[in-house]
């Protein structure tokens, strides 16, 4: 019973075009510049609940542009974006899709606070003006301490699906779940926020760690992580960590979901609602 | 044995939690972006009736439950099994307990045919169909004429099972049509 019909309808499709229309003008306006990385590459991300799609003979499908626009900064490059395809191996529900769009633009000069400013400005821009308000990774999920990660982990999507109608900015991240984040001056914290609306993870974002050595000594726990989960090592992108070495500009950036921001704009569910296709 | 991966799991499979046999209600994956992934499964334990709701970390495995459905012949009880019949000219029978008949004893009929669930080769359920047609073997003398307005009466049907709603025209010896899932009358059966 194939079905060749678009999941989302015409009308929504159309809407959709208009959204990311509207979402490269905000861009435009603020002179962030609009750039493409490959989709395909020879490296992907260490981080142990992250997985990376294989294609034999390649590498990888990216599941996120970061290094490769970190390597476009520390050239030289000002503020800028890409918002196209990315991939996760095994993401597939009402919220996840394995190929999904994402929009990821990152700042010069600012940090992970004030990219927060700007990201409510693009979403208030979709969405339509509403507040915001600013929760602690604790005071939404209860003390971290001595809890297993799984267990947070639940604990952490439990909470920001029962989170009441709005829009919540999640901070203070444990500084184990830092990923690509400096620390906060506590040391405890990482510079990290998320963005939740009406219960769905919207964006994640850092102040950007510039540290090279820091850098590889998480992406070596990754890999060590890893291995104890029985999962593939994944080698290192020495492109990627030779542009921190040469100097990354101090910035914050994030990544949004264009497919769920969309989602939320036409008040549906579901992804499907979004999509021409799934193509798996 | 079989099992089941979190990543093929979908609304109508049968496995196996806690010794009993369940159907997968409903299943969404849950992951938040940088964190791990779970499967949030809702199911129907077959024993009992009880929805469980139960959370897996994506990737864990469960066993398969062997379990089909199969449309069977209701032939006769000796008052400990309730015998059923393959409809495929087999002519095999099962026979099934007290526990797996309960839900559908309201509505069983020699010769009828019922969905009978099998765990394992033996009956753990009985599904009667959404309507059946029985007799009225009690009920308070019919009124004349009333056929449209007026009130409403109980009525015992040949199983024993007693419904409300039945209109003061019905007989004894009538047959009605009776919607199993409310237990309401329907209408009269065209004979």
């Amino acid at each position: 019973m194939t079905d060749w019909r678009p999941l989302a309808t015409v009308a929504q499709l159309q809407y959709r075009a208009q959204l990311l229309g509207l979402v490269r003008g905000f861009f435009a306006e603020r002179q962030i510049v609009e750039v493409q990385t490959p989709v395909l590459t020879q490296h992907s991300v260490t981080e142990a609940d992250v997985q990376s799609i294989r294609v034999e003979d390649y590498g990888y499908l990216q599941t996120s542009p970061e290094y490769q626009l970190k390597r476009l900064l520390a050239a030289g490059m000002p503020s800028c974006y890409q918002l196209g395809p990315a991939f996760r191996h095994g993401e597939q529900g009402r919220l996840h899709n394995p190929e999904f769009t994402m929009l990821e633009w990152y700042r010069l000069d600012f940090d992970h606070l004030q990219l927060m400013f700007e990201v409510a400005d693009l979403v208030d821009k979709v969405l339509g003006p509403q507040p915001y308000q600013r929760l602690t990774y604790a005071e939404l999920v209860g003390p971290v301490d001595r809890r297993p990660r799984d267990e947070l982990d639940l604990a952490f999507a439990d909470a920001c699906a029962s989170l009441s109608p709005g829009r919540f900015f999640i901070t203070d991240y444990p500084a184990d779940q830092a990923s690509l984040a400096r620390l906060n001056s506590d040391g405890t914290s990482a510079a990290r926020f998320e963005l939740v609306v009406d219960g769905v993870e919207i964006a994640n974002g850092y102040w950007e760690l510039t540290d090279v050595d820091e850098q590889r000594r998480r992406f070596d726990r990754d890999n060590a992580t890893r291995q104890a989960r029985g999962l593939p090592r994944m080698a290192l992108d020495e492109a990627f960590l030779q542009a921190l070495a040469a100097g990354l500009p101090n910035c914050a950036g994030v990544a949004l979901g264009f497919d769920r921001l969309a989602m939320l704009a036409m008040g549906a569910n579901d992804l499907n609602q979004t999509l021409a296709f799934r193509g798996t | 044995m079989a099992t089941y991966s979190t990543n093929e799991f979908r609304s109508g499979m049968k496995v196996m939690l806690d010794g009993d046999p369940c159907n997968i209600l409903e299943n969404e994956f849950v992951k938040p972006g940088k964190g791990q992934a779970f499967n949030r499964v809702k199911m129907r334990n077959l024993m009992n009736g009880r929805v469980w709701e139960r959370t897996f970390k994506s990737g864990e495995s469960i066993e398969a439950a062997d379990v089909i459905d199969l449309d069977m012949e209701y032939l006769y009880s000796d008052g400990e099994f309730w015998h059923f019949m393959k409809t495929d000219d087999s002519y095999e029978q099962v026979a099934a307990g007290s526990a797996a008949i309960a839900e559908c004893q309201n509505w069983l009929k020699e010769q009828d045919v019922y969905q009978v669930t099998l765990w394992n080769d033996d009956p753990i359920a009985v599904t009667a169909p959404n309507f059946v047609e029985l007799e009225v073997t009690e009920t308070d003398p019919g009124l004349k004429g009333d056929t449209a307005n007026g009130g409403t009466k109980p009525a015992t049907l040949s199983t024993g099972a007693t419904i409300k709603g039945v209109p003061l025209f019905i007989n004894i010896g009538d047959v009605l049509k009776v919607d199993t899932r409310t237990g309401e009358y329907v209408s009269r059966a065209k004979t």
